[in-house]
């Protein structure tokens, strides 16, 4: 780990937009994430902010929905009551992921910011574009039997590790930050990138910009939802394939329907193509198995990976088929 | 790079760490900077909780985080679980008990993080295990909210009775 | 086998036998279930580790590693490092004193404990993908990794075998196994495969593993002079260490101490001086101060080897009521251009099962990668995943049980050697196995059972691993206080070896426990070797044992010598150590050891045994057996393996401690788990390096993975070993992989052949 310089932003955000934009430096919350990075030597920021004293650890109800403040903790989020009765996919999505004491240290805004845990990426005697744009991809043809299958680019096929992401994905959340030039909203499904040509730009946050909180929108509410994640463990390891699905029945047709997969791409992929296929349609397993086809038709895995892509549908089938069947 | 000085409060002990790099974790600093070394290195990454200490009362990784971060708060370690006495915390004993180890290492991470997760359970905190109402400890409830604590002599079952006797108390 | 071998077998064959241990039946202490001695101590985190010593002054050391397999450092550039505040020292192969290659480990005889044969920062040459090639001294532990991650080495690389696939072709017998044949015979059995009602013949591949001890390795060094060193490491082999770090270092072997009473899970892993040792201490010397190295998890993957990956043949052919006609075990495993390991993956079959004919055997192939070494269980826990996976399938092909087949196979002597068994229980184990699992109540048919949207499977495999018995040296010691203690440089890595000892040395000496100590885990006691092969409880005992009756002996002759002793017309046959003295063994009469040596004037008496080599060995075919059952769901989209159940029965001599011998059991079932369901040491076949050196991304089980695990034992002493035991560290990995692998073939009806068995492979 590189020296750096530490200075505690406890006041307002404002404050710890202040400092960073002297110091050229990187916002430090539960460290759960940017601590081990530093220690791999892969992030080596001169300076770090710790925000993880900012007033912003709170959840509250705001226009039907709920804002998430920043600085919440996850295991806090899972717990809340408001979360567990209006949002379970939320609460279920964070509680399988990582440990309890990471989840005790681990912020709202620090689970948006987590980066890849491709083996290519950790390893800085290998080569990845992510971490040095430019040098080359050896994850390609190495072991990526955990990577993407959809969204990937030449020149990345990492995922993003976050199960979180993945609810907020399917419900619609919206991120708020303040930065150097003011606050601004940023709908969830924009605020991660896919890896294009620039896999080293992880969001659309700007130089200085802090997250401030994570509004959950009335109109997600109360959805039946599951979150199912597959992974090599029965717990504590990250998702091969995740789903993250809502689904609401009216008049035997399905009106509302949400649909997120986790450990498939560069970002919580949301499942546009599924839902369009089904918005209106009958919640029948054939309807949902041909939608889920349709989503992982684009899919470009390598020969490690192609396993996810069959993965993939089955658990979305399933998943909708469980709530067709029991919760809507 | 500035040095700071500043308190740790460890065990209901006031610790002060004069001069200290910003790097050292909250782990070192309790370990090399306090010199208790009962909270353990297995991975310094999270991905182990060898080194699972409560911090106002609740458990966490301390090598993921810098120890100044924890200026002021509330730290206890496993040599803060026994009573001024010396008489054992319950899970202490139900783990020396039922066996809830066998080289030790990772023992003061799992009974730190069993004092943790005994709060969280009887909070009412739920686990992804849960569905709808928090279920009984016993089972995939207990295993799944003990499951970021790796033992590798595979104490896991002991672990499991000892934690429940505690609890049962 | 040596010719020398064959002729000392053959004399051994007809020499009597020892009469079997009088504490074998003996159960004071013996067989019961005391709780570790040292459990409060590591509840409370009082228990004091490598890592947790207090050294004034120390110093802090790190590593860099290299980033190719092979080649020369053509430049290598520390002046960023050095730059950096509070780094004191930067070794590279540009100004590092010289040090002498170690001898490597050995058989197990020696105390000998080198792990590779490559030159450490003494050469510009580098022979795998993170070798050590900088080594950084720093007032802190942040200042040397920081350092040590600003070392930057350019290379040449030079063309090497990194991929253990690509290698298969180029295997090579070795001359011997662990001083075993490397290729048994018997009979054409290609003509016994070829006339048969049914045979296999399938190939499997196991992935190479990592210890992972949750304590990484870790050392501190102190010199005092030139030619004292003191150094506080994690072995499992304290003696070895001390020989082996002497040798780097020119020193007197007594000149080494190595400390080590607590260590953090071995497995194997520590049984070897791996290089960081030998560089802490050089770092300590270069610098003047005592030096903490305590490695990151990713530097013990760098440069402390693990299990070799394997490719085996397995091919059995059986007549309709299933006795065996031909059998065929035989494949390769890897180890390193600068090692000789070549893992006994085909022993277990040549001790299991009777066979009209047989060709069992391996070879061995050299890669670019960091050196192999044991595991808990070499050869035989990757060996039983072929072997029983195997048999498992032919049960199918004859529609036979296969708890059945392999009774119908049982053997009445050792079928390659044919020595008689020392003590072998198989049927007993297996019964009791299929009583405590409900075996009969399973359905033969595979796929035939489900539970919502999983399959349920039961499967069944035998375990089994080599009784082994080292040379070992212990002191003992009974003082005027009435107190008793035993000394050997042995380990305590969790096994219970304290408590067991302390419990053996109060049975045998007829004291209570609270006025007995065992003293280990520093190599200036009594020599003992590697904690290693199941061996040390055995080894130790024997040595406690005639060092006991030493001791029991000089006392003795102090009460002969005493005219008021009512000993002095007692010869040593006609007394038993008990009620804390020396007693008749008829009338009962008799004295305390206080009372003999306070009238004698002593403060104590004491004396040090090293035990033979072990004959009995030679004469009888010694082996523990498993009965291992388990139950499995698998998911029928996802292909998610959940173990829900396990039962495994043990047929291992008599158990001293039932408590600390079933969290044995389970411990080795449950690494046994992680082998069959998700561990993977992934090297880049590319380029030889690890791609996951890490917790987070080698699975190892965590607590949802595993199920409730019953254990039984028949608990049968074997009349040929100190206490009637048998070690019991690595039986209970053994067979685990298979049982998994056939219950998930009875589930779903695939055959997974290649670990570890993920989800990919059954969807």
């Amino acid at each position: 780990m590189n020296s750096f310089s530490y200075a505690r932003a406890s006041e307002s955000p404002d404050l710890a937009v202040a400092l960073l934009n002297e110091n050229q430096g990187r916002y430090l919350a539960g460290g759960t994430n940017l601590i081990d990075l530093m220690r791999e030597e892969i992030e080596t920021p001169a300076a770090l902010v710790d925000i993880s004293r900012l007033p912003l650890a709170q959840i509250e109800e705001r226009e039907g929905g709920l804002r998430i403040g920043a600085t919440v903790k996850n295991s806090h989020c899972a717990a809340h009551p408001l979360v567990r009765d209006r949002y379970p996919l939320l609460s279920s999505a964070i509680l399988h992921g990582a440990s309890a004491q990471l989840r005790n240290m681990a912020t709202t805004g620090g689970n948006l910011m987590q980066r890849t845990r491709c083996y290519y990426f950790y390893d800085t005697a290998s080569r990845c574009n992510k971490r040095t744009p430019g040098s080359g991809c050896d994850a390609a043809q190495g072991f990526h039997r955990i990577h993407a299958i959809l969204g990937t680019s030449p020149h990345c096929i990492a995922t993003h590790p976050s199960d979180m992401c993945v609810a907020l994905t399917a419900l619609d959340a919206t991120v708020q930050v303040t930065g150097p030039d003011g606050e601004r909203s940023i709908a969830f499904g924009d605020f991660h990138r896919l890896p294009g040509n620039t896999p080293h730009v992880e969001t659309e946050l700007r130089a200085g910009e802090l997250i401030t909180a994570v509004d959950l929108p009335a109109s997600s509410a109360n959805l039946p939802s599951i979150y199912r994640k597959v992974r090599d463990r029965a717990s504590y390891a990250f998702a091969l394939v995740s789903v993250g699905a809502a689904l609401r029945v009216e008049d035997g047709r399905i009106a509302d329907v949400r649909i997120a997969l986790g450990g498939v791409a560069h970002k919580p992929w949301r499942a546009s193509i599924a839902e369009q296929m089904l918005h209106g349609a009958e919640p029948t397993e054939a309807n949902f198995r041909q939608a889920a086809e349709a989503e992982l038709t684009p899919a470009t895995p390598g020969h490690d990976n192609a396993f996810k892509v069959e993965l993939a549908q089955r658990m979305i089938a399933s998943v909708l088929q469980e709530l067709a069947e029991v919760k809507a | 790079m500035p040095l700071h000085t500043f308190q740790l409060q460890i065990n209901g002990d006031t610790r002060t760490l004069s001069n200290l790099d910003p790097r050292v974790s909250l782990l070192d600093a309790i370990r090399d900077h306090c010199g208790l070394t009962g909270a353990k290195k297995g991975c310094n990454q999270g991905a182990c909780g060898a080194c699972t200490v409560l911090v106002d009362g609740e458990r966490i990784n301390s090598c993921l985080t810098l120890a100044l971060q924890y200026e002021g708060r509330d730290i206890r370690t496993i040599e803060g679980l026994a009573e001024a006495d010396g008489s054992l915390h319950p899970l202490q004993k139900a783990f020396v008990e039922h066996d809830g180890f066998q080289c030790g290492f990772c023992t003061p991470g799992q009974i730190c993080s069993a004092v943790g997760m005994l709060a969280e359970y009887k909070a009412g905190a739920p686990s992804a295990v849960t569905d709808g109402e928090v279920g009984e400890l016993a089972g995939a409830e207990l295993q799944e909210r003990m499951s970021g604590n790796l033992c590798r002599c595979g104490a896991y079952v002991g672990i499991r009775e000892a934690i429940l006797e505690a609890a049962a108390q | 086998m040596s010719i020398l071998n064959k002729v000392i077998r053959s004399v051994v064959q007809v020499m009597p036998d020892q009469a079997p241990d009088e504490l074998i039946a003996s159960n004071r202490y013996l067989g019961r279930s005391i709780n570790r001695l040292n459990g409060p101590d590591k509840v409370t985190g009082k228990a004091t580790f490598t890592a947790d010593y207090p050294v004034a002054n120390l110093a802090h050391a790190a590593l860099a590693y290299s980033t190719i397999a092979k080649g020369r450092i053509t430049s290598i550039d520390t002046k960023a490092a050095e730059a950096l505040p509070g780094v004191i020292l930067v070794l590279t192969h540009e100004n590092a004193p010289e040090m002498k290659v170690p001898k490597e480990f050995g058989d197990g005889s020696s105390n000998d404990a080198g792990t590779t044969q490559a030159k450490i920062l003494n050469t510009d040459h580098v022979s795998w993908n993170g070798q050590p090639i900088a080594l950084v001294v720093a007032e802190t532990p942040e200042q040397a990794e920081a350092a040590a991650a600003r070392i930057h080495a350019t290379y040449e690389k030079e063309d090497c075998v990194t991929s253990f696939e690509a290698a298969i072709g180029d295997a090579k017998q070795p001359k011997a196994i662990m001083g075993e044949d490397p290729e048994v015979t018997r009979g054409d059995v290609e003509q016994a495969l070829s006339q048969s009602a049914a045979r296999i013949d399938l190939t499997f591949t196991t992935p190479p593993h990592n210890h992972n001890a949750i304590e990484p390795h870790a050392c501190i060094a102190q010199w005092d002079g030139k030619d004292d060193l003191t150094l506080y490491d994690t072995s499992q082999f304290t003696a070895g260490v001390a020989t082996t770090i002497a040798q780097v270092f020119g020193l007197k072997a007594d000149h080494v101490r190595v400390v080590a009473p607590y260590v953090g899970g071995g497995f194997g892993g520590k049984g070897g001086a791996w290089p960081y040792i030998q560089l802490c201490a050089l770092a300590a010397r270069e610098t003047g101060r005592p030096v903490r190295l305590a490695m990151t998890r990713e530097g013990v993957f760098r440069i402390v080897g693990g299990r070799t990956p394997s490719q085996q043949r397995v091919a059995i052919s059986a007549d309709d009521a299933g006795k065996f006609l031909g059998f065929v075990h035989e494949g390769v495993t890897a180890q390193s251009t600068h090692n000789h390991f070549p893992e006994q993956f085909s022993f277990p079959p040549r001790h299991l099962y009777s066979m009209e004919a047989y060709r069992i055997g391996q070879k061995v192939t050299d890669l670019s990668r960091v050196a192999n070494t044991f595991m808990r269980a070499p050869g035989e826990s990757i060996g039983t995943f072929a072997v029983e996976s195997g048999i498992d399938a032919l049960a199918y092909e004859l529609k036979m049980c296969p708890v059945a087949l392999r009774m119908r196979n049982e053997p009445d002597a050792d079928p390659v050697s044919g020595s008689p068994f020392s003590s072998r229980h198989m049927r007993k184990a297996y019964e009791m196995g299929v009583e405590r699992f409900g075996w009969k109540s399973r359905p033969a048919e595979p796929r035939s059972q489900r539970d919502g949207d999983w399959w349920i499977g039961q499967g069944v495999a035998t375990g089994t691993y080599p009784v082994y018995r080292m040379v070992t040296a212990a002191r003992v010691r009974i003082s005027a206080d009435g107190t008793a203690v035993a000394q050997t440089s042995c380990q305590e890595m969790g096994m219970g070896t304290e408590t067991v000892q302390t419990q053996h040395l109060a049975e045998r000496l007829g004291l209570p426990m609270s006025k007995v100590r065992f003293e280990y885990g520093d190599s200036t006691l009594p020599y003992a070797g590697v904690a290693g092969g199941s061996s040390q409880t055995v080894s130790v005992a024997l040595a406690v044992q005639e060092a006991g009756a030493k001791v029991l002996k000089e006392l003795l002759a102090l009460a002969q010598k005493d005219e008021r002793s009512p000993l002095r017309e007692a010869n040593f046959e006609d007394v038993v150590a008990k009620d804390e003295g020396i007693f008749w063994r008829v009338s009962g009469g008799g004295e305390s050891y206080a009372a003999i040596l306070s009238r004698a004037g002593k403060d104590f008496v004491e004396a040090d045994h090293k035990t033979g080599a072990p004959m009995e060995l030679l004469k009888y075919s010694m082996h523990s057996y498993a009965a291992q059952f388990c139950e499995v769901r698998v998911h029928a989209l996802s292909g998610e393996v959940r173990v829900q159940r396990w039962v495994g029965s043990f047929d291992t001599g008599r158990i001293l401690n039932p408590k600390m011998a079933v969290s044995q059991f389970r411990g080795g079932i449950i690494m046994g788990i992680g082998m069959a369901l998700t561990e993977e040491t992934m090297f880049d076949d590319r380029t030889g390096r690890i791609m996951n050196p890490s917790l987070a991304e080698y699975h190892v089980p965590v607590q949802a993975d595993i199920p409730d695990i019953e254990v039984v034992y028949t608990n049968e002493p074997d009349p040929h070993t100190p206490l009637g035991a048998h070690g019991i560290g690595e039986i209970g990995i053994t067979g685990v992989a298979a049982a998994v692998a056939n219950a998930v073939y009875h589930a779903t009806g695939k055959r997974v052949t290649s670990l570890p068995i993920t989800l990919d492979k059954l969807m």
